[in-house]
């Protein structure tokens, strides 16, 4: 008896602990209370072995008594509510706990103070912010915040010296686009301003994964990132128009002329150092939350998705029941890259939450639909854009946007070619997620190809 | 006896308070404490003690602070406020009412003078 007693201690020791996960999961316990519960535990347990019982049993009694979690947890909520909206704050305390030297909100908040003034760099330099170099700013905008941003992962996710140092000279090189002699007409240059984010974005990826960007799971978690990303920062951004529109009008309240002050304090100052700022503690906050509340990207994605799909069929159904062609404009191309892109996010964000083991359900099917009705649209865009390209030759703009195009249309086809095979029970839905995670390199590349190849295919125009 | 529901729920804080007026003590204590004054008659699930105290805390009506087991576990012991105390008299003297109410009505010996 005596001899068995240390690993039963200790088995009873692992058992407590793995009841005490299993409360923590709970939003609506703290802490605190497991510890007061666990003090409780055991002081039954121990009464109970005081009349005989093993420790097994006395912790099985002694448990029961503490009573149902559910119920339990539900009356820790009843008188807790407030917990379940705080969450924000109490897991930054317990980020603050780990150890670390210096806390994380300091290291945010001085590398959204360094993309804020990043922007302030060309000024310094001699360039200030005035007619003619304005393409000089928004060249470089990118290459303000993103630097910053993967500080940021490389500090907290502890990134090895070889990928810092990979991803300092992409940041370089990115940076060598400003030698680049663009014309007057900025087409190309407008290119390079829209692609270099894509690109460098594949470089945060590495430094968000850790290094681990072979794993298909960490680019999942990355692609959910990057759509929480978005999210906050479009209500930081409302947010900031409504700071912006109050600075304007409480100065003007005080007899400031409403034109010099947007000149000198928000075109200058508030707008773009606010913007950029934005995007790390956005990045921050979507860390900070994570796993917190509820991911707003794959809830909007299930809002949309029967949306856009009957949008779609309308659309499909109008154009064949009337007889009307797509006039082939740069816009309508662009228009119906945007469409792809759309349709491929709400792939993305379905995939990304959905349980991969699950069984095909209805939405799945609203999914496939979806995919397939925006391919339909898509290809006949095309076939007209091929027509008119075939006739007035290709520019730099119809190529890009062409590109883009072939570039979604290859995934969304095999995704939908995935899907199908998913729904009739021939493959598993993993087939899809790895499909989605390993193009990932394709859009960067793409975009990178645009940004080094494009002005000096098409002259610096 | 099986007491229903909502008569423990409303019991609970003048049990609570009543036991915290005697001296400081700790929620396992507590239990142990309702459970021998009542024979055994009383019994609470026991997670749903601490719902309870921290309500009371919220309230200030008691006060909370973290010390130490005997065997030198983090335990945390609650003491009666003020506010507590003159609570715990008005929870007393309604619960009173109650009661005598009761046994003025029914066949219950009535041990206390009845208005009507």
């Amino acid at each position: 008896m005596t001899a068995t007693e240390p690993s039963s201690a200790n088995g009873i020791e692992e058992r407590i602990g793995l009841w005490r996960t299993y409360l923590l999961r709970r939003n609506a316990l703290s802490d605190a209370d497991v510890d007061e519960l666990e003090d409780h535990l055991r002081g039954v347990m121990a009464s109970l072995s005081e009349v005989g019982l093993s420790p097994d049993e006395a912790f099985l009694v002694a448990v029961k008594r503490i009573g149902a979690v559910d119920a339990l947890t539900r009356e820790f909520a009843r008188e807790h509510s407030d917990r379940l909206w705080k969450q924000l704050v109490k897991s930054n305390e317990t980020v603050d706990t780990t150890g670390q030297r210096v806390p994380e909100i300091v290291i945010v908040l001085a590398l959204a103070v360094t993309a804020a003034l990043a922007f302030k760099l060309p000024t310094l330099l001699g360039y200030p912010l005035v007619d003619g170099n304005e393409g000089l700013y928004v060249r470089n905008l990118s290459l303000f915040v993103l630097p910053c941003l993967f500080g940021y992962f490389a500090w907290k996710r502890g990134l090895d010296r070889r990928s810092c140092l990979l991803a300092a000279l992409a940041f370089v090189a990115a940076g060598c686009i400003n030698a680049y002699p663009f014309g007057p007409a900025h087409t190309t240059e407008v290119l390079v301003v829209l692609h270099m984010p894509i690109a460098l974005w594949l470089v945060i990826g590495v430094a968000y994964t850790g290094g681990n960007w072979a794993s298909s799971a960490h680019r999942m978690n990355f692609v959910r990132f990057s759509g929480e990303l978005f999210i906050y920062y479009v209500l930081i951004a409302l947010g900031g128009g409504v700071l912006t529109a109050f600075t304007m009008f409480s100065f003007v309240a005080i007899g400031f002329d409403p034109e010099r002050l947007a000149e000198t304090l928000l075109q200058p100052w508030l707008i773009p150092c606010g913007a950029l700022g934005a995007v790390i503690v956005g990045a921050w906050l979507v860390e900070a939350k994570q796993s917190v509340i509820e991911n707003m990207a794959p809830v909007l994605t299930r809002l949309f998705t029967p949306l856009f799909a009957a949008v779609l069929l309308t659309f499909l159904g109008t154009m064949a029941w009337t007889g009307s062609v797509v006039e082939v404009e740069r816009e309508i191309l662009i228009g119906f890259d945007l469409l792809l892109v759309l349709v491929l996010g709400m792939l993305l964000y379905s995939v990304s939450a959905r349980d991969p083991q699950a069984k095909p359900e209805a939405f799945d099917v609203v999914q496939l639909v979806l995919v397939v009705s925006a391919l339909v649209v898509d290809i006949v865009a095309l076939s007209a854009i091929a027509a008119r390209i075939s006739e007035f030759g290709f520019s730099a703009n119809k190529v890009a946007a062409l590109g883009e195009n072939l570039v979604l249309l290859v995934n969304l086809s095999w995704s939908a070619w995935l899907y199908l095979k998913f729904l009739r029970g021939r493959g598993p839905f993993s087939a899809l997620e790895r499909w989605q995670t390993s193009y990932l390199p394709v859009y960067a590349g793409w975009a990178a190809f645009v940004v080094v190849i494009f002005p000096p295919l098409f002259d610096f125009v | 006896m099986n007491i229903g529901k909502d008569l423990v729920a409303a019991s609970a804080p003048p049990l609570v308070l009543a036991i915290l007026a005697e001296r400081e003590n700790y929620g396992y204590a507590i239990l142990k404490r309702v459970s021998d004054l009542s024979g055994g008659q009383l019994q609470w699930t026991d997670g749903m003690l601490y719902p309870v105290l921290h309500r009371l805390e919220r309230l200030g009506l008691i006060k909370g602070r973290w010390g130490k087991s005997d065997s030198g576990r983090k335990r945390k012991y609650y003491r009666i406020t003020k506010n507590g105390e003159e609570h715990l008299a008005v929870l007393r003297r309604q619960w009173r009412v109650v009661d005598e109410t009761l046994r003025c009505v029914g066949p219950l010996v009535a041990e206390v003078r009845c208005l009507a």
